[in-house]
């Protein structure tokens, strides 16, 4: 098996391409046999949402997407593996958060993206603020019970 | 120590972060979600429920349990909600 691959993972107020971010893990090699992509969006909830503020603790949340990362990396035999998230002010329709996984095999790379969305939701310090459209009122998103359901499956033997 | 506040926490105690200098009997992460609380009205809205708050010790998760001795930053904050 290859030597362990370095993650890119960026914390931005900007956008992702992302094409340009499967090409990057793709291009120019001819072992790579599979790439799934995550993508997160911001979803107006059905007219009730004008935006979603999210707040990072710098510095951490790069460092604890790295160490989701590293597990990702150690448990499965991945070729690539990327992850964006991004923080301020998101409208409905614009990108959140991204996750590429690279592998030889689809299997890998399918589980690894799914591993590390779930533990991106729950670990990383990422928090999300509402904001409606009159402008009435803001709220803190609550965490999801299910979401801290769907990161122990991973641990569950 | 540096102690750094995010989302609602630091919405309720009305700052990002502060230095403090913690007395000599609070040596572990729940007793230093108990001194805060006691410290005035803000912190006291913002840590009504301890157990709930989440903390990370030089930018890495910690469990309430955990010694706080050699920490240069202790993060508060609620249970996250990225992704």
């Amino acid at each position: 098996m290859a030597a362990a691959i370095t993650p890119t993972i960026r914390i931005q107020a900007e956008d992702f391409d992302v094409a340009a971010e499967i090409a990057r893990l793709a291009e120019g090699r001819g072992d790579v046999g599979a790439v799934v992509t995550f993508s997160g969006l911001c979803r107006d909830e059905n007219g009730t949402l004008a935006a979603l503020e999210l707040e990072h603790y710098p510095g951490m949340a790069e460092a604890e997407i790295g160490r989701i990362a590293a597990q990702a990396i150690e448990r499965w035999p991945l070729t690539g593996l990327t992850a964006i998230h991004r923080h301020g002010k998101l409208r409905p329709g614009e990108n959140i958060v991204l996750v590429v996984a690279a592998s030889a095999h689809r299997q890998a790379a399918f589980e690894a993206a799914s591993f590390m969305m779930d533990f991106l939701k729950t670990s990383a310090p990422f928090w999300k603020k509402e904001h409606r459209p009159d402008g009435s009122s803001e709220s803190w998103v609550e965490a999801k019970d299910q979401d801290d359901l769907a990161r122990r499956k991973w641990t569950e033997s | 120590m540096k102690l750094k506040y995010f989302a609602w926490v630091r919405e309720r105690i009305g700052k990002a972060e502060e230095d403090v200098e913690l007395p000599d009997t609070v040596t572990t992460v729940r007793e230093l979600l108990l001194w805060l609380k006691g410290r005035g009205e803000e912190y006291d809205f913002a840590l009504q429920h301890p157990e709930a708050i989440r903390v990370a010790i030089n930018q890495e998760h910690a469990g309430h349990q955990e010694k706080i001795a050699g920490a240069r930053e202790i993060g508060l904050f609620p249970p996250m909600t990225g992704g």
